[in-house]
Parts: C-alpha cells; sequence; structure tokens
C-alpha cells in the first residue's frame, strides 16, 4: 500500500534551492538591491578614497574585497535571520514541518539560494569594478582557489549562523531592527570600510572573534599583491587560520541551528 | 491495544501550559475512511489535541497512536509517518511569488507517492488559476491550495483546522462536495471547525470538546439526544402565536387539522438544531465547573 521510501533530503533539498531562487528572482527590488548595492557602496568608497594605499594598491582594490566578504554576511545571515522569522510569522514553516521535507532539506535549500545570489553578486561586483574603478583580478590560479573556497565556505557559514541567529527576533516585523546593527558594527569592527591595520587595537581584536575579519582578510589576500599581507597584522594572510576559524563557525552555526531551530511561534 | 481499522486511538490524553490545563484526560478513537468533526469553543482543548495528533506538539501523558505510530517519533522514521498524513492548517499566508502549479508541483517532490500534479488542482478548483500567482488569489482560493497542498501526497489520513473560514456560501459548498469525494476516495478525515452547519454536512461522527475533555461523540443527528428531543410546533390562532412542545408532533397536527380545515396558519415544527444542542452542551459543561 504505502511506498516507506521518502524522497531523499538531498534531493528535496536541491528542489527547495530551485524554488527558492525562483521565489527570489521574483521578489524584483529585492534582486535590484542585493545586486547594486555593493556596486553603489564601492562607487561611493571609491570616489571619497581616491588615494593609494601602496605601491599600486588603490583603495577601490582594497575595498573590492571588503565588499565582496561583507556581501557574503548581507546576503547570507543577514537575509535568513530577517526573513526566516517572517517565514514563520506567515505560517510557511509550520506548513513545511508537517510534511516529510526534513530540516536538512530547508538548510541545504537555503545555502543554494545564498551561495546563487554570491555569485551573481560577486560577477557584477567585479565587472563594474573592473569598468569603473580599475579594479585588478589576480592572475596566479591558487588566489583563484583561496578565492573559489572563500565563496563556498563563506556562503556556508553565512548562512548556518543566519538560521541559528533567526531565534532570536521574536517576530519578522522586529527582525531587521535586531540583525541590521549586528551586521553594520561587524563591518564597521573587520575592515570593511576602514583600512583594518588603522582600527584601534582593541576594535582589532573584538573582531578577530568573528568571522567576517577573516573573510575580508581571506578576500584581501585574494585581490592585493602578496607584498601587501606585511601590512596585515600578524604580518601575513594567516591563510590556513583563516580557513579554520570559518568552518568553526560554519559548524558552530549547525550545531546551533539544528539543537534550537523553531518552526512555529509557540507560545 | 488499538483495534484493527481505527486510524487514530487516544487514551487518557493530557497536556497543560503552566498551571493552566488544556486537555484534561481525552479518549478518541477515529475508524478508517470516517470524516470526524471536533467541535467545541476557543480555549476549549481542540487545537492543543489536534496539534499533538499532528505532531506539532508534544503531549504530557496519555498513549497516542496515529496511522499506528506515535506521533512525536523523529527522524527519518518520522519522515515515513509524516508521507502518509496531511495538514491544511488554520492560516498560512505565504509571499505568494510562485504560480499555485509551481508551489503544488514543488510539494508533490517532499512525498513518496504524490498525486498528479493538475489532477489535484482541478479537484480543488483551481484549474482556471493554475498558472496565477498566490498572491492575486482570493481568500477561498487560498484555503483551497492549501488543500491542494494536503492532499498532494496522497495521505490517508487529512487534518483539517478551521476549512472554510472566510468562503461565501457557494464556494462552501463546492469544498464539502470536495471534502466528501475524498472520503468516498478513502482518506480518513479529522476535521475541526466553528461552524456547526459544516459539522452537520460532512461529519460522520462529531466530538464536542469543552474544557479540555470530550463531552459527547455521537453522529450529528443523534449528538446531545437531539433525534429524541421534543420537537416544537408552532401556529397561528385567533388568540395569537401558540408554540407547543412535545414529543409527539405528529398526533398535535392531527389534532390541529381537525380544528382547521383547510390550512393551518404559519405551521412550523422545528427540533433542536445541532447549534442548539451543542450551545446547551457546553453551557452545560461550564455551569459544571
Amino acid at each position: 500500500m504505502a511506498q516507506n521510501k521518502v524522497p531523499s533530503a538531498l534531493t528535496i533539498g536541491i528542489a527547495r534551492g530551485g524554488l527558492e531562487i525562483k521565489q527570489f528572482l521574483r521578489q524584483r527590488e529585492s534582486v535590484v538591491f542585493t545586486l547594486a548595492f555593493p556596486i553603489m557602496l564601492l562607487g561611493i568608497f571609491g570616489s571619497v578614497f581616491t588615494n593609494e594605499l601602496t605601491d599600486g594598491v588603490t583603495f577601490s582594490q582594497y575595498f573590492v574585497a571588503g565588499m565582496i566578504a561583507s556581501g557574503l554576511v548581507n546576503t547570507g545571515f543577514q537575509q535568513l535571520a530577517i526573513m526566516i522569522p517572517v517565514e514563520r510569522d506567515f505560517g510557511t514553516l509550520k506548513r513545511l514541518r508537517g510534511t516529510p521535507m526534513p530540516a536538512a532539506s530547508y538548510f541545504i535549500g537555503k545555502v543554494i539560494v545564498v551561495f546563487a545570489t554570491m555569485v551573481a553578486q560577486v560577477f557584477l561586483l567585479l565587472i563594474a569594478g573592473i569598468v569603473f574603478f580599475g579594479v585588478n583580478l589576480p592572475t596566479d590560479p591558487a588566489k583563484w582557489l583561496t578565492f573559489t573556497w572563500l565563496i563556498l565556505l563563506g556562503s556556508a557559514a553565512s548562512t548556518s549562523l543566519g538560521i541559528a541567529f533567526s531565534v532570536i527576533p521574536k517576530s519578522g516585523r522586529g527582525a531587521s531592527a535586531v540583525v541590521s546593527p549586528v551586521v553594520i558594527i561587524l563591518q564597521f569592527f573587520s575592515g570593511v570600510f576602514f583600512v583594518f591595520t588603522d582600527l584601534p587595537a582593541w576594535m582589532q581584536q573584538v573582531a578577530a572573534i568573528f568571522p567576517l575579519k577573516w573573510m575580508t582578510q581571506g578576500m584581501r589576500s585574494v585581490f592585493l599583491p602578496d607584498s601587501f599581507a606585511a601590512r596585515e597584522v600578524a604580518g601575513s594572510w594567516e591563510t590556513g587560520r583563516t580557513f579554520i576559524i570559518i568552518l568553526a563557525w560554519f559548524i558552530a552555526g549547525l550545531f546551533i541551528s539544528i539543537r534550537t531551530f523553531k518552526w512555529d511561534q509557540q507560545k | 491495544m488499538s483495534d484493527l481499522g481505527s486510524v487514530i486511538s487516544v487514551r487518557g490524553l493530557k497536556k497543560s501550559y503552566g498551571s493552566t490545563q488544556a486537555v484534561a484526560g481525552i479518549d478518541l478513537t477515529i475508524a478508517r475512511g470516517e470524516i470526524f468533526a471536533l467541535l467545541g469553543p476557543n480555549g476549549a482543548g481542540k487545537t492543543t489535541t489536534v496539534e499533538i495528533l499532528e505532531g506539532f506538539r508534544a503531549r504530557d501523558s496519555g498513549e497516542v497512536s496515529v496511522l499506528n505510530t506515535d506521533p512525536a517519533i523523529k527522524g527519518e522514521a518520522g519522515r515515513i509517518w509524516r508521507n502518509r498524513i496531511g495538514i491544511v492548517l488554520q492560516s498560512t499566508s505565504d509571499a505568494g511569488d510562485l504560480s499555485v502549479k509551481d508551489t503544488v508541483a514543488h510539494f508533490a517532490k517532499y512525498y513518496s507517492n504524490p498525486r498528479d500534479v493538475n489532477e489535484v488542482i482541478q479537484d480543488v478548483g483551481l484549474d482556471e488559476k493554475s498558472s496565477a500567482l498566490i498572491r492575486t488569489l482570493s481568500g477561498g482560493q487560498r484555503r483551497r491550495l492549501d488543500v491542494a497542498l494536503g492532499i498532494i501526497g496522497s495521505p490517508e489520513l487529512l487534518f483539517l483546522d478551521e476549512p472554510t473560514t472566510g468562503f461565501d456560501p457557494e464556494a462552501r459548498r463546492a469544498f464539502w462536495a470536495l471534502i466528501k469525494s475524498l472520503r468516498d476516495s478513502g482518506t480518513t478525515i479529522v476535521l475541526t471547525t466553528h461552524y456547526l452547519d459544516e459539522a452537520e454536512a460532512l461529519a460522520d461522527r462529531v466530538a464536542v470538546i469543552n474544557q479540555g475533555k470530550i463531552v459527547e461523540v455521537a453522529t450529528p443527528a443523534l449528538l446531545g439526544g437531539r433525534a429524541t428531543s421534543l420537537a416544537t410546533v408552532s401556529w397561528l390562532s385567533e388568540k395569537g402565536a401558540q408554540a407547543e412542545r412535545t414529543d409527539n408532533p405528529t398526533a398535535l397536527i392531527r389534532k390541529l387539522t381537525e380544528t382547521y380545515k383547510d390550512e393551518i396558519p404559519e405551521l412550523t415544527v422545528k427540533r433542536a438544531s445541532l447549534e442548539d444542542i451543542y450551545l446547551e452542551m457546553i453551557g452545560g459543561a461550564d455551569g459544571s465547573e
């Protein structure tokens, strides 16, 4: 009678990813904002700070690394920590809970839409950077390898932390007020808008706890010449440490998500 | 323990929130292939009971078996269990940027043995809205989409929570026909509703819940001794409006026909409606506390 073989979590997760992308693309304002905002910021900061930081490194070049890293935090962490409470208010999550769809599929779907958004965002940002702001792309394949794992691991970590954080806002309406300040403060502390080493030491130390600082530094290792590594806090790019810290945050986010995820607003 | 042929079996179910006891010892057996309605005022424990049966809430004590499975089941076994049930929640208001067909087709991917997407859309009467975005649907159409998502997995058991709230009378009739046809094709249906006419039109059996307990379980026709309750015969005499309560209205009318050779003016015979019985039942339970 009833078949006992339900579709696998991965199969459903990929289907959810497709659905989430479709939904995202149909919210036109959101698409334009998500994709154009980093370019606008690059335009503003690139026009304000026209000086070179050091031998041939423009501020735009430095800033592009920060914009991509903070794109990871915006499209993953910020977007999800705001959207999931809304989905919870609407009853979308409770309805899903009543189907054979496992939580893992929901998480996989979110990682996919965040990753897809990141790819589009980075692509457009780099094009605009090259055409309008004289940004140079790296030529060393090793740097592109770093770039690839940073985007992949960064998307995954940012997604898992966004899902974990989504239990904190009490309602969808208040979510943005809870989440946005966290992100903005983190961006200032992590050297997205300013040269990291120009920040006070205590700010640098606080930032070093959180993943955005490491994503930004990792992206600098991709977009800045290796000679610039000497100007980092540790005097090097710390690539291995960057990988481990982002991975640790991903696992922590995943663990918290699995333990605390709420499907409905129960009293 | 659970009798053969029963889809849901509940013994001594209890659930408290803090010091408030929402469910105070409920026993229920729901048979395969019936439409079973749960009636009760707000806060009676109706929603809590159903949410425990649906696996959304944990219980404090009691035995619960739904399709021979404890709804508290987790993991892969939980998925296999949910594969066999359909749940239509009270209100879901998605962002609505997807079409009806996209949404139904997507939910079909969650199940091992989904029904045909177009057929389900047609069954709920949304075939003309198949490619419309959800946010363009009316309240009643959205509700029918909710039902489509509840039945796409060909469930053996379907939970319907307040399914026709906000429907116009015509849409309700169409909806009732849909629910009956699901029952006729073998689906067991657990319905919670505020509308007594809905329970009367649809349910094979009705349970009235009040203050966390089942007051009575019966067919709508027999609930609260309705079939044997006194009938009220009323008519208009020269002296004005007359009304008489009797257990034998036919005899009274026979007598009246002797007085009025032609037509008995404004004759009505009224049995207690389900609503009268229901209000009496929950009112009585209120007073006993």
